[in-house]
């Protein structure tokens, strides 16, 4: 048999391609690696999967061994999760199924002999992580676009150092600091407060925003400002109109990664907020205690709290992708 | 139109001089370029008057007004870059309306003048476009349009042409001299290619090592070069030096050739070299050496370039000193054969050998 250095590929080569990304055995690399992605794929998102199909089982189901892959969808979960719930005595069960005014969620408790009480905790913890991590990101990006674009711009006396302290805030582990915090917090009652979560979240995230946007700001010629300012414009108007327009794509790109640190943050969460301020994090495992494990709501929990930032994730994916590539690709 | 004048103006980093001190004028409607190599010292200066870069030494005015210290925004001038600084996330007519939002106008006045200055540079299918699809030609029009629209007192363009590719760049070169003329706007162009400042200037202020060179027309820096630099630099090739030996009237170049010094420049030369006699460097232009049969002076080919409508021989005078004469394209000469050639003793120049510097004829008449 003719080898492919006299033959050729054989059909005609419309894209433009290095000749060894066409010979036999490329191609054959290229299935390989397709494969392997796909394997590896399937394995990091088995518990997604899983974790999705126990939220909508019932109770029953979410427990049976072994584990039900086909099964009747069901409210169980969400009901758990929003709901707190009562067993129903016999005489009252008998009263309740007799009531044609039942909404349906009342009904699906019904099924399982329970009532509703009201809506759980977990609703306004939701509403604490939402508060708390969106207010830190916006702080943390603006603070962080405004350090960035002087340490890219101005000449600073120790720019260095300071730009080395400033990413030295994140060398320290959480839990090192979280009981020093935590005292200094109750001292001057920030304990268990949005406030108190919001400028802990924003400190955080601040030295990562920082260096993130100077990357991104360095690679906007300065010359875009410098037309801007012969052009009849302030320094302040020229980084208004000319450089916050170009840098969108970092300021997405670090928005991102903030909400989803403020977002998923566990450690400080669980040591400094009580009951006014906790975030969902901590109060998902919590839920392991209330009369058996709930393992549908739990999986109800842990998919709601999924959700914002795979469409946060998914809305930006375009800057995501540039933003983890960033300095590697020149304009 | 304006008026621009640098006195003393200097720009250091650290210890280091950009830009040494330097005067300069600038006339209402000149067009002045700054030449030089890179890092001369030319884009600062031309930053300086724009207000894009401080100055550490000396004032600046424009119009009789010291700007020295003024925001680049308040100095009234018009900034070319060399790569344009198009803002790409604008159309073309907001890069173009852009200076003129900064000054308030209305919006019936914006468009206006959007208009007449797209029309001047034949722009107008381009107005919806983003730079970024725009050719280079193109992207460069669009900067002049957004210079032009302002009507500012002086112009400022560092290299525009410089990334265009060679054949745009004379389309180019010659619609910002068109430019000039209509509008007869005051103009300071930065370049490094010494043909741009002769086909464009009104007059050249050749720099080099932070230092102006000289100051002149083109004719001036061309065929009365101040300084061996703007001998060497100017030109292409550059003009021929050669070290010679002056004694009574007569130079011994390289070899065996003697060159008779034309009457008008004896006396110079007799004052300049002490005792009379002695080494200077002799200049002459490669078309103002023509290989001839009949040549006075004699040397052998090392090479020949055809140009088309001329060859240019490079003849070697003896090992170490080759100088370029122009022949006929129809004459060939090969490698290796002696060439015989003369020079016409209205173009030759004299440097001193030490200072570098010209050596000036009293009766100067060109």
């Amino acid at each position: 048999m003719a080898s492919f250095a006299e033959t050729g590929p054989g059909s005609p080569v419309v894209e433009s391609i290095r000749v060894d990304q066409v010979t036999p055995r490329a191609k054959t690399g290229l299935w390989a690696r397709l494969i392997g992605a796909v394997v590896i794929a399937a394995i990091m998102l088995i518990p997604v999967a899983w974790m999705t199909m126990t939220a909508i089982k019932s109770r029953p189901d979410a427990v049976a061994s072994p584990p039900k892959v086909f099964f009747v969808p069901s409210l169980d979960g969400f009901i758990g999760l929003f709901a707190d719930r009562s067993q129903l005595g016999p005489a009252e069960l008998a009263e309740y199924q007799q009531r044609t005014d039942l909404s349906l969620w009342e009904e699906q408790a019904l099924v399982r002999g329970m009532k509703i009480l009201g809506p759980s905790q977990f609703v306004g913890r939701l509403r604490n992580s939402l508060i708390i991590s969106s207010a830190s990101t916006v702080l943390a990006v603006t603070m962080g676009l405004l350090a960035a674009y002087a340490f890219s711009r101005y000449e600073i006396p120790g720019k260095g150092d300071l730009l080395f302290f400033i990413l030295s805030t994140r060398m320290l582990p959480a839990v090192v600091v979280t009981i020093p915090i935590f005292l200094m917090y109750r001292a001057v009652g920030l304990y268990d407060t949005h406030i108190g979560m919001i400028l802990l979240y924003t400190a955080f995230n601040l030295s990562f925003s920082v260096w993130l946007l100077k990357g991104f700001i360095d690679e906007i010629p300065k010359e875009y400002e410098e037309a801007a300012l012969v052009d009849g414009y302030s320094r302040l108007q020229a980084f208004r109109k000319i450089v916050l327009p170009q840098a969108v794509t970092g300021i997405a790109a670090t928005a991102v990664f903030c909400l989803i640190f403020a977002w998923n943050e566990y450690a400080f969460a669980l040591m400094l907020t009580g009951d006014k301020a906790r975030t969902a994090p901590p109060s998902i495992p919590s839920m392991l205690g209330v009369g058996g494990i709930e393992w549908g709501s739990i999986a109800a929990g842990s998919l709601l709290f999924l959700i914002p930032v795979v469409i946060v994730t998914f809305a930006l994916r375009r800057y995501l992708l540039r933003g983890v590539t960033f300095g590697a690709i020149r304009q | 139109m304006a008026e621009i004048e640098l006195r003393q103006v200097e720009k250091k980093f650290g210890d280091l001089h950009a830009v040494k001190p330097m005067d300069l004028t600038i006339n209402h409607g000149e067009f002045v370029v700054l030449l030089g190599p890179s890092g001369c010292g030319k884009t600062t200066t031309l930053r300086m008057i724009s207000g894009l870069e401080t100055v550490t030494g000396g004032t600046i005015w424009l119009n009789g007004r010291n700007v020295t210290w003024r925001h680049p925004s308040e100095r009234d001038i018009a900034f070319v870059f060399q790569f344009y600084a198009l803002y790409p996330h604008l159309t073309v007519r907001q890069n173009i309306a852009f200076p003129l939002e900064s000054q308030g106008e209305s919006r019936e006045t914006i468009e206006q003048r959007v208009k007449e200055v797209v029309d001047l540079l034949r722009i107008g299918h381009l107005l919806n476009l983003r730079p970024g699809s725009l050719s280079g030609g193109d992207q460069q029009r669009v900067a002049l349009a957004r210079a032009l629209v302002r009507r500012p007192e002086a112009f400022l363009m560092d290299e525009p042409l410089g990334s265009l590719d060679a054949e745009f760049r004379e389309t180019m070169r010659a619609e910002i001299k068109r430019l000039h003329i209509e509008q007869h706007a005051t103009t300071v162009y930065v370049t490094h290619d010494q043909i741009e400042a002769l086909a464009m200037g009104d007059r050249i202020v050749v720099m080099s090592d932070a230092v102006v060179q000289q100051i002149g027309t083109p004719a001036e820096v061309y065929h009365k070069p101040a300084n061996l630099f703007v001998a060497r630099f100017i030109g292409s090739p550059g003009m021929n030096l050669v070290t010679v030996q002056y004694v009574d009237g007569v130079v011994s170049m390289p070899g065996t050739n003697k060159l008779a010094v034309p009457p008008d420049w004896r006396g110079a030369l007799d004052e300049a070299l002490v005792g009379g006699s002695g080494e200077v460097i002799v200049g002459f232009r490669p078309e103002a050496a023509l290989a001839s049969e009949h040549g006075t002076l004699v040397g052998q080919v090392y090479a020949s370039d055809m140009h088309g409508a001329y060859t240019m021989l490079h003849v070697n005078l003896n090992e170490y000193d080759i100088v370029h004469v122009r022949s006929d394209r129809l004459v060939s000469f090969p490698i290796g054969t002696p060439v015989h050639f003369d020079i016409n003793p209205d173009m030759v120049r004299f440097f001193d050998l030490k200072t570098e510097m010209a050596i000036t004829r009293r009766s100067a008449s060109d």
